[in-house]
């Protein structure tokens, strides 16, 4: 430990334990765990069980998975679990448009350790789960009053799963009336991939548009690619930048004034609890990351909610089961012959619902709004801060607050010592700092980073994570080839193929790995 | 009297002072002005309704704790639920991988400094690829639903042609999985067509799939084993069938059954997928689902699968292990509504977790649990049958689940089952409006977790419920 207290990690290094594949640590006849077997009675009459298989359906070559005892297996998952930067152990300030907030210990104690969610059976009737569908219930009242929408389903089983959810839900509006010429979604380039890629998915056209010199989507743009084609809007805002488009409300009457619905993506909606919601915007459908405003851990990407909201006469698309309370006890209705149907088995992700109710429950409406606040002001007093490091350039609404993150640009770093986004999100890991978000892509601001410091750090964290910043810009400018040989200290090197495109090189199991190996 | 303001320990800045004096380094004497971009119009003026917070963290457990303890469990009910959700031993060590903070926090890191959730998931992929005899995986899905819909897609896109064909006993909920996944603008291009069974014993009706197959069918899927539990015996016939249609062979498979059962790769599958739930994780009422598809090493495939891929390669660090983007462009992070389908956060946390159980198991243990399953399932079997009244609804072979009909005790499924909750036990799902024609049916599940003394319980208490 550093005797004297100081932000910069300087002397962190990553543990690095050269760790084997698992398949290479395999001793033939070790075992990681026995099994239940069958006792004496029940093989008595039945025999070995497996002679019931027609003889062409047996495995006859046992699958080659390795053999190993159980320390070795759970050192070995150990081992790798500390080659990885979890918001557990970094600043999550990192990964910028996904909120990385500190998930209570609390929440994942009762989710992932009470029987009363743990093992219980999707399946069972209703009367013995009113707890989980209380919780349902409960958090789809939440999420209304959040939104100002009218009914909400939790079933989606991620941010994308939920606009997909949502797209679905437009293609069923328009065949009910009867439109049949709606084929076309708006969306604009800020937007995440999914509002372009799900309504593809769902069969829709999708036009992109591009932001204008202020950073906007261009509204007049918008107002050209309306027609009686168009299906809807899917769209959010603030966008990725980070700039709240006060002019919402003209996109979205343009929007409905030639009949098509408006989508608002909240994935990330920490800045605007309490604050602002997508009814008074005039959204007719919405969706929210549960794991990310709403504090569910992301789970090494996973399990995760995209909770999606409507209006009214949206509702019968919802997908069912639908959880309702009829004054005495919680029901899971599924006559809803509009629905899309399903797109998540049985009814979504449970524990990341669990740990959504438990949040909102800790925080009522003035600590919701509290939270807001505070990820909002972190931004801007870290947004000051950043403007001062050399290299850092900022792109659109000079002046302008910006809400709960930005995109912030190392163009002129580039321009100055070479060292791109790239390089610098390679070295800041030598400071025990996850590897930040650059931009989705196309890159439209140029060498991007986008950072988010939600309400969960305080005044520290963010000095940290900006002395970090100004330290590899430093390092830049006077040792640039050190920068672009980063990182020195994680649990890898730069890999020589950031980037696996031939297929020779394709290896994504080990027997793939294997077999290319071994070719001449 | 001044209201005290709270400081909320997840909400570090809330301490007044602090608040305070950043609010002012930012230039704002209230917190509003921090929102100046907003029209006032479009801010919210009024309260939240939300209930009043349980602020300290003794409180919300108890809640929480009383909350949940108003539903009974699969650990003091017998249960024998299943229909994709099916309970199996899950491991000690798979718990604490998964409890691991690491695991649980990280998100979309890089290879250098998430080294190890990339090594951790390419060793599910290729422990999987193992178990399958495959070897071509992404990093996993939403849920088995979601990779059998992902499957259709990709046959569509690999041969542009415009049929798939479904077994009839599918699982109803993904086959509206399915049916919403494959729609479209204005209307469906592609063509769901179930092909109809044989009511004795559940297998596909091959006269039918001949009549359906053509040279404009995609894919032909089958379950195996599938929803009914039956084991489809023509597995091999099937496929050669729409193989020589040239269609993609699409096996939706369970994978704990893969240490006894053949994988579908070796009887002709072209694509295997399926929900990898029973590999070392519990219900979770329903929340630690995970899809997966699995192809053979060819470009025709491996570009069109949808998620990220991580693949090995070196580091310039000689002699060390590293990871990349495999073809990165084919997914809606490189390429927006040009790429495949679309991609996101769906279950790694699971898929580690599946990861250090086949870990965990090796071989000998994806044996011996398939082994037993087949073993306890026969034995229950055997045992109901010889309850008056009550019948094995299908004839053939079953891995894991299996429908018992009760026309002949004069009960209805929902009566029997109601009276079952006396005895502490969850009997199987009822079948009785998924398949009417199976009249007062269940969908029993029995796996390597019911001992000789859970499946005795269960034949007694069914011989009880139906006598009196």
């Amino acid at each position: 430990m550093a005797r004297q207290k100081k932000l910069l990690r300087d002397s962190y290094h990553q543990a690095r334990w050269d760790e084997p594949i698992i398949f290479e640590m395999s001793v033939p006849g070790e075992r990681g765990v026995l099994v239940p077997r069958a006792c004496q009675d029940i093989v008595n009459q039945v025999g070995d069980g497996v002679s019931a298989i027609p003889a062409n359906l047996r495995r006859k070559k046992s699958p080659a998975l390795p053999e190993v005892n159980q320390m070795r297996v759970n050192r070995h998952y150990y081992h790798l679990s500390q080659e990885t930067l979890g918001t557990d152990v970094t600043l999550g300030i990192s990964e910028g448009t996904c909120t990385m907030k500190y998930s209570p210990k609390i929440q994942e104690h009762m989710a992932a350790r009470h029987p009363g969610i743990v093992d219980v059976h999707p399946l069972q009737c209703p009367e013995t789960m009113q707890g989980i569908l209380e919780t349902y219930y409960q958090v789809e009242q939440f999420l209304k009053e959040i939104s100002g929408m009218d009914a909400f389903s939790l079933q989606p089983g991620g941010g994308a799963h939920g606009v997909f959810a949502n797209a679905s839900m437009i293609r069923s509006y328009h065949r009910a009336r009867g439109d049949k010429k709606r084929t076309e979604i708006i969306t604009t380039m800020f937007s995440h991939p999914c509002d372009a890629a799900t309504p593809n998915t769902a069969g829709f056209k999708v036009i992109t548009l591009m932001p204008d010199e202020s950073g906007y989507p261009d509204l007049e743009a918008m107002k050209a690619a309306l027609s009686d084609r168009t299906a809807g809007i899917m769209i959010t805002n603030p966008e990725d930048t980070g700039i709240y488009n006060p002019r919402i409300e003209e996109y979205v009457k343009a929007a409905h004034a030639v009949g098509a619905l408006c989508s608002y993506d909240q994935a990330n909606a920490n800045g605007m609890l309490g604050i602002h919601r997508a009814r008074e915007a005039g959204f007719d459908l919405v969706h929210f990351n549960l794991h990310k405003t709403f504090s569910a851990p992301h789970g090494s990407m996973g399990p995760a909610t995209g909770a999606i909201g409507v209006k009214e006469f949206l509702k019968p698309y919802l997908p069912v089961p639908r959880v309702e309370f009829d004054g005495h006890k919680y029901l899971l209705n599924s006559n809803y012959p509009e629905s899309i149907g399903k797109v998540r088995t049985f009814f979504g992700n449970t524990n990341v619902v669990l740990k959504t109710y438990m949040w909102i429950m800790q925080h009522g409406a003035e600590g919701l709004k509290e939270a807001a606040i505070c990820s909002v002001l972190n931004n801007q007093y870290f947004m000051k801060k950043i403007a001062e490091i050399p290299g850092v350039v900022i792109w659109y609404a000079k002046g302008k607050r910006r809400l709960e993150q930005v995109r912030y640009s190392w163009e002129k770093l580039k321009q100055d010592t070479g060292v791109g986004t790239d390089d610098v999100n390679k070295r800041i890991v030598d400071f025990g700092i996850e590897h930040y978000w650059t931009s989705h892509h196309p890159w439209v601001v140029p060498e991007p980073f986008t950072l988010e410091p939600c309400d969960s750090y305080n005044k520290e964290d963010l000095d940290e994570y900006v002395e970090v910043l100004r330290q590899i810009s430093k390092e830049a400018y006077e040792d640039p080839d050190f920068v672009k040989r980063s990182p020195h200290k994680a649990a890898s090197h730069r890999p020589t193929h950031e980037a696996i495109d031939d297929a020779d090189l394709i290896a994504v199991t080990w027997r793939q790995y294997l077999k290319k190996k071994a070719k001449p | 009297m001044h209201k005290e303001s709270i400081v909320y320990p997840y909400i570090p800045n809330s301490v007044p002072e602090i608040k305070a004096a950043m609010m002012k380094e930012v230039g704002v004497t209230n917190p509003m002005q921090l929102y100046e971009e907003i029209p006032e119009h479009l801010k919210y003026s009024q309260e939240m309704q939300l209930p009043q917070p349980i602020l300290d963290e003794y409180s919300i457990r108890r809640h929480t704790e009383e909350l949940l303890g108003k539903n009974k469990t699969c650990g003091e009910y017998l249960s024998f639920l299943g229909a994709g959700c099916a309970q199996h031993f899950v491991p000690a060590v798979c718990d604490e991988i998964n409890g691991r903070g690491e695991f649980l926090t990280a998100y979309v890191g890089e290879s250098m400094g998430d080294h190890g959730k990339w090594q951790a998931l390419f060793e599910y992929c290729s422990q999987m690829g193992e178990l399958m005899d495959m070897d071509v995986l992404s990093i996993p899905m939403y849920d088995g639903g979601q990779a059998a819909a992902s499957s259709l897609r990709m046959a569509n896109r690999i041969n542009n042609r415009k049929k798939v064909l479904v077994p009839a006993t599918m699982n109803p909920d993904i086959f509206m999985i399915i049916s919403n996944y494959l729609d479209s603008v204005p209307a469906a291009e592609l063509q769901i067509i179930p092909i109809g069974f044989d009511q004795k014993t559940g297998l596909m009706d091959l006269n039918d799939l001949k009549k359906n197959i053509s040279n404009d069918v995609s894919a032909v899927m089958i379950e195996n084993p599938s929803y009914l539990g039956f084991i489809e015996t023509q597995a091999e016939e099937i496929g050669k069938i729409a193989r020589a249609a040239g269609a993609e062979f699409v096996v939706y498979a369970d994978p704990i059954s893969l240490g006894v059962i053949e994988a579908p790769a070796n009887y002709g599958a072209t694509i295997t997928c399926g929900d990898y739930h029973p590999l070392g994780l519990h219900l979770g009422a329903g929340g630690c689902q995970g899809g997966f598809i699995a192809t053979h090493d060819d470009m025709k495939y491996i570009a069109e699968f949808k998620d990220l891929m991580f693949g090995l390669t070196d580091t310039l660090q000689a002699g060390e292990w590293g990871f990349g983007e495999v073809l990165f462009d084919r997914t809606s992070y490189g390429s927006r509504d040009k790429g495949k389908e679309f991609t996101g956060t769906s279950t790694g946390l699971w898929a580690i977790t599946a990861g250090v159980y086949l870990a965990l198991m090796g071989p000998k243990g994806m044996q011996e649990v398939g082994t037993t399953i087949m073993q306890n399932c026969q034995y229950a079997m055997q045992k109901i049958a010889t309850l008056p009244g009550v019948k094995i609804q299908l004839a053939a072979p079953s891995f894991k689940e299996f429908v018992v009909n009760f026309d002949m005790t004069g009960k209805t499924v929902a009566q029997i089952n109601k009276h079952l909750l006396q005895f502490k036990i969850f009997g199987g799902k009822d079948l009785s409006q998924e398949f009417p024609q199976f009249g007062q049916s269940a969908l029993y599940c029995v796996t390597e977790i019911h001992q000789h003394k859970d499946l005795d319980k269960l034949v007694y208490a069914l011989q009880g419920v139906i006598s009196c």
